[in-house]
């Protein structure tokens, strides 16, 4: 089953673009990634499911319901994670939970309890005087205490430190696991690599790429380097090479195509090393924004 | 009931403020009535004396000091203001507050409407407001019998008087509410509400002063005109359809800019 149906989703604020025809599927149970730069449009895409903003065109649909005449029904079953956290600042953070619980149809006290336990939370503490990873915590609490069947992370991990990181993908992969579908918006590139399965890559309000996280990285690129002395420049002329750098005897570039093919064209040449690898999506990432 | 809840209790701190603010207002005015009362016809000789224009401006053209319901009139005037500002201040900050802190974020990606989440916050700053018109009725009747010095006054026309506060609070709430949601983004709260109260004041002032009628229909401070109401007993009906106009237009209207509004992100 699909969780999300993107159609052409497109939105303007006036003039200036925040997506353009943007369509992809999230289905059920995935961890999909969405990665860009800040400015892509990550933020307005999220936005849009949640019916924070409405579409200049296109639309959305979540659980097979529209996203805007459905809104208040999908949200019972949503967990929104911001990439800032704001939280009415006079408020202890026990109220604010039990508030955030009590818009949720389902009994959430339990888990609440458990979630800020595991997040060591202080829930005497007033929302003001908590630093900035403290209020990640409590976002993270409150938008997971419902036990949602769609989670929404939108930059979660800015603020918090690495222990806690850690401890928090270990809870989406729970959740994951328990049938929850996770939509994991993210620049941080190692993250969406640990924890995705598909990524959709979004470029100046477009998506360029939609793809299994390990085709992208097996069936695309490799990285080559060679080591020799005496090789000659020229013969690295292939179809399928790009990148090429010969610096200090080394001769390096991305090639994709027919492994055989660069195999030869390797053994013809003086080696004394090679090593071939994937490419990290943080290369794979530059490669799309270059 | 969540959100109402909510709403009242970070309201409850200002709702004090205001209405201790506004009885000590009527306390400090009242003591001191006996001395105007006692000297009306002295009073009522020097007004006469001052240009009309000037009385005009300050809704005292028409002030008659010899009964404690006509000095009313003028602390009353001072009540609408504070009141009015009051009552503004909800309604700019109804639904703007949260997008300028960006809780907007958290309270519409909860599973409610936005309709839903207007009518709770509009019912919790009505109760905020009627507190503080509780507060005023009660501290005008047991402040007028303090310092009434036995005379007596018109129990009808003050309950006539009083009623209009419920009005007058609504005309304020629902045009805050509106304006907020005309503009993109109110950044402080503070400036539009005293901008719009002492804006029609200004209004009721100039069309004293230059008797031009056309300003008397844009403020409420002239539709609900104390020393009118003490005068006549009885609201100037005409003007007062035009106040009530301003709710029935601008609550509607503030309805479908909040369904359709895009609510601005923090970063």
């Amino acid at each position: 089953m699909k969780i999300i149906e993107v159609e052409h989703l497109t939105k303007f604020y006036g003039k200036s673009r925040g997506i353009v025809d943007v369509s992809f599927n999230v289905e059920e149970g995935e961890v999909f990634g969405f990665i860009g730069p800040n400015g892509a449009g990550k933020s307005t895409t999220i936005r849009l499911f949640l019916s924070l903003i409405y579409p200049t065109g296109g639309s959305a649909r979540i659980f097979g319901k529209d996203c805007i005449a459905h809104g208040p029904e999908i949200r019972q079953e949503i967990g929104y994670l911001p990439s800032e956290v704001f939280y009415y600042e006079g408020m202890r953070v026990l109220d604010l939970l039990k508030y955030s619980a009590s818009f949720y149809q389902k009994d959430c006290s339990r888990r609440m309890y458990e979630l800020a336990d595991l997040m060591e939370l202080d829930l005497k503490r007033r929302i003001d005087d908590l630093s900035y990873g403290n209020k990640k915590k409590v976002g993270i609490v409150q938008g997971l205490l419902h036990s949602p069947r769609l989670i929404v992370l939108d930059e979660p991990t800015s603020g918090l430190d690495p222990l806690m990181q850690q401890k928090f993908f270990n809870l989406i992969r729970e959740e994951n696991k328990r049938g929850a579908t996770v939509f994991f918006s993210s620049h941080i590139l190692g993250e969406v690599q640990k924890m995705c399965d598909r990524v959709a890559i979004i470029k100046e309000g477009s998506i360029i790429n939609v793809q299994d996280i390990k085709t992208l990285q097996k069936d695309n690129y490799k990285k080559i380097k060679v080591t020799g002395s005496g090789l000659d420049e020229a013969a690295w002329k292939l179809d399928g090479i790009t990148g090429l750098d010969h610096t200090n005897g080394t001769v390096s570039f991305f090639y994709k195509g027919d492994i055989n093919t660069v195999a030869k064209l390797v053994s013809k040449q003086p080696i004394s090393d090679l090593t071939v690898e994937d490419l990290t999506l943080e290369e794979i990432f530059m490669h799309y924004y270059e | 009931m969540n959100i109402y809840r909510h709403e009242f209790l970070t309201r409850i701190h200002s709702v004090a403020i205001w209405s201790v603010s506004i009885a000590a207002l009527i306390f400090v005015f009242t003591s001191i009535s006996s001395g105007f009362t006692e000297k009306a016809a002295l009073l009522n000789q020097m007004m006469a004396n001052f240009p009309p224009q000037l009385l005009q401006a300050f809704g005292m053209a028409e002030m008659d000091f010899s009964s404690i319901l006509g000095y009313f009139g003028l602390i009353f005037l001072f009540c609408q203001i504070c009141l009015g500002i009051q009552a503004a201040n909800y309604g700019f900050g109804l639904v703007s507050i949260e997008e300028s802190e960006f809780t907007a974020d958290f309270l519409l990606a909860k599973p409610v409407n936005r309709s839903f989440i207007l009518t709770a916050k509009l019912l919790s700053a009505l109760t905020s407001l009627t507190i503080t018109n509780a507060v005023v009725w009660a501290s005008t009747f047991f402040f007028l019998s303090v310092y009434d010095k036995g005379a007596g006054y018109d129990v009808k026309t003050l309950v006539i008087l009083l009623a209009s506060i419920t009005v007058f609070q609504l005309v304020f709430l629902g045009l805050g509410v509106f304006i907020s949601l005309l503009v993109k983004r109110v950044r402080s709260v503070t400036p539009f509400s005293m901008a719009l109260v002492f804006g029609t004041y200004t209004f009721n002032a100039f069309s004293g002063m230059l008797g031009e009628k056309s300003l008397d229909l844009l403020t409420p401070f002239k539709h609900f005109d104390p020393n009118f109401i003490v005068k006549n007993s009885n609201w100037d009906w005409p003007l007062v359809a035009i106040s009530i106009s301003f709710i029935v237009v601008s609550i509607p209207a503030s309805y479908w800019l909040y369904n359709r509004r895009n609510i601005p992100s923090a970063v």
